[in-house]
């Protein structure tokens, strides 16, 4: 049994390439040069670079004591959160400028719910002077009025998707649909492990450099390369792609994906993907969704713009499938007090995506010789008025 | 022989007109069949709305939701369906994406097609090779056609693999565009006309996306064996409501 992607594109049962004809030519010669230009000289040496010198990599491994004390464990934080723009987003927006500039492309397109990944991409786009075009929903864009401001200031054009509920997905329809209407000189960057493949697998092989860093970072601080348990949030999946991906065939390290109760399992307000969805497709790809008996996709809920998307990448669908990955729900309320906590014991404010993983502590018990990474994917700066609201501060 | 070949050996040009079943109102699918029969339309794709049509442009996307708020569903749909053979003889087509008809389940879908008196299907993101492999015998054994989009962009290698898997036409988007999206063809588009009409394939063609009215109409029926005309009849639904389909289709046809 693999874990990871197969040579037609599918993930177990999962993933494949579910898109109307008119994309075919698109991704169909992504599919034939994605692995043949990620193995070029020149675009490692150009990604890695741009890495390091741009993106601040390698991201700090780090051992949180007081938070370890609390909870009797030992626990080290991969600080995706000290990333230029604030998310481990960057990582794959980086890869794909530098594929789409090699596929001959000149235009940009992308989706974004909370705006992390279209400002990830404007960023990467005002870097390469690409022109940059981002779908949000309309709802998004008015209480995302920051990032729809610092997506502005790096030049990009953010278009509203007034279609369907107005939010992630829709932004995502939206996107597919300007990509069906340019297919010659655009590429479109999705933002997660989600899409017709090859998009789940390059996505989270740009983001695998999380896990590749944790092994050897994990190595000198340890002496070994091997957690007991790597633990991340799921929205789509990429954050958690990168940190599972090279522990994925190895079974001695635990993977725990942190999914969105949102007001609770089955309040009717959730985003807990692996739960509440049906095996189905969505947005090009073989999953889970959540969706109707009769097959419509249904809007889901998370206080965190990040996690609310319906679907979840067709790897995790596996790892769920599979039971390779444990997957757990966190609600808002707990996810919010998490975050709370990781400020106040160690002076870093976390994406609120990324305290749905935090909680993790408050469900499960750890040994105190285990050793436990979350991977923190984001900073809160994004979330600030959130949680001034949430906790009247 | 199914309705869809039978259809397509009469050497006239045809005209196919495609709406979102449940629209406008939730009850209008059997009127509207009956009206676009009776008016001289030559075949019907029906739509199973959807909430995340991709290929759709915003004309369609709206009445896909509008059908939705109306509260239509698969079974809803074959139950509007059931007596439709005792009234209309035209060839009926489905088109819809494919989690619905996943939902249904695939094999009760086809199989509900066939009592009804469905005669084929157009599904835009089932992928060529998967219904190959997976579906073809399903469809088959209901005496289901499925039709198959091709597109400007589409290699000549591909053409020829979907013409050699269909046994009813090839639908061909007339340009790199989501329906709804353009007005006339240009010399680009025209040139494709000419490209495909020279393959000589076996499945005859229709062109479907941007044909609205009369000129375009028979320009795309100069190159093909038919059109099919959606956001435009939509467009008419919006403003008429159910009434004057035939003013609708003289329009086209003369």
């Amino acid at each position: 049994m693999t874990y990871n992607i197969n040579n037609k594109g599918y993930y177990g049962e999962f993933g494949g390439a579910y898109i109307p004809e008119m994309l075919y030519p698109n991704v169909e010669e992504l599919r034939q040069n994605y692995l043949k230009i990620m193995a070029e000289p020149s675009f490692k040496e150009e990604f890695d670079q741009l890495l390091k010198d741009y993106v601040g990599r390698p991201s700090p491994l780090y051992f949180a004591k007081r938070l370890s004390k609390t909870y009797n464990t030992k626990i080290y934080l991969k600080r995706e959160d000290l990333n230029h723009t604030g998310a481990h987003k960057i990582n794959n927006t980086i890869g794909q400028i530098l594929m789409a500039q090699r596929l001959g492309k000149t235009r940009i397109i992308a989706e974004t719910g909370a705006g992390q990944h279209g400002v990830a991409t404007a960023t990467v786009c005002a870097l390469m002077g690409m022109e940059c075009i981002v779908y949000m929903g309309e709802i998004d864009i008015a209480r995302q009025a920051p990032n729809v401001a610092r997506m502005k200031m790096l030049g990009a054009t953010v278009i509203p998707a007034i279609s369907g509920s107005k939010t992630l997905k829709d932004a995502t329809n939206e996107a597919i649909r300007d990509w069906i209407n340019n297919p010659i000189n655009t590429h479109y960057i999705i933002g997660s492990v989600v899409g017709p493949h090859p998009y789940p697998d390059m996505v989270a092989r740009f983001q695998s450099v999380v896990s590749e860093e944790i092994k050897w970072q994990l190595k000198e601080k340890e002496g070994t390369e091997k957690p007991d348990y790597v633990i991340a949030c799921v929205g789509g999946g990429s954050n958690a792609a990168g940190a599972f991906y090279h522990y994925l065939e190895d079974t001695d390290v635990k993977l725990i994906a942190v999914e969105a109760a949102g007001k609770g399992i089955y309040s009717g307000e959730s985003a807990a993907t692996s739960i509440l969805g049906k095996e189905g497709i969505i947005h090009g790809s073989k999953t889970l969704l959540m969706q109707t008996t009769d097959g419509q996709i249904t809007e889901p809920y998370s206080i965190s713009a990040g996690l609310d998307y319906p679907g979840v990448g067709p790897m995790h669908a596996h790892l769920y499938k599979t039971g390779r990955a444990e997957f757990v729900s966190i609600t808002d309320n707990d996810a919010m007090i998490a975050g709370l906590e990781l400020s106040k014991l160690e002076g870093i404010i976390p994406a609120i995506e990324t305290s749905h993983s935090l909680a993790i502590f408050k469900e499960k018990q750890f040994k105190p010789t285990d050793i436990v990474i979350i991977n923190l994917s984001g900073r809160g700066d994004k979330d600030l008025q959130n949680y001034i609201d949430y906790f009247k501060l | 022989m199914n309705r869809i070949n039978k259809k397509l050996n009469e050497s006239k040009k045809l005209l196919s007109i495609y709406f979102s079943a449940g629209f406008p109102s939730l009850n209008d699918t059997v009127s509207i069949i009956e009206s676009l029969e009776k008016n001289g339309v030559d075949m019907i794709e029906i739509g199973l709305p959807f909430s995340d049509p991709l290929a759709d442009g915003p004309t369609i996307q709206k009445s896909s939701t509008a059908a939705l708020k109306n509260g239509m569903t698969t079974e809803t749909l074959f139950n509007q369906l059931k007596d439709i053979r005792k009234t209309v003889s035209i060839p009926l087509i489905i088109m819809g994406y494919f989690n619905p008809m996943l939902q249904y389940g695939v094999e009760a879908f086809c199989k509900k097609c066939q009592e009804v008196g469905i005669d084929g299907l157009i599904i835009p993101d089932l992928p060529v090779d998967v219904y190959n492999n997976q579906y073809k015998s399903t469809f088959e054994k209901y005496g289901l056609i499925n039709v198959f989009l091709i597109t400007p962009q589409t290699s000549v290698e591909r053409i020829n693999f979907i013409d050699s898997i269909s046994n009813g036409f090839i639908y061909m988007v007339s340009s790199a565009s989501v329906t709804g999206s353009s007005s006339g063809f240009g010399k680009e588009q025209t040139d494709y006309f000419k490209r495909i009409a020279g393959m000589n394939l076996k499945n005859p063609q229709v062109i479907g996306f941007g044909i609205s009215d009369n000129e375009t109409f028979a320009q795309a029926t100069t190159y093909a064996k038919g059109a099919i005309i959606g956001s435009a009849f939509i467009k008419h639904l919006n403003k008429n409501g159910v009434t004057k389909i035939d003013e609708f289709t003289r329009n086209i046809l003369n």
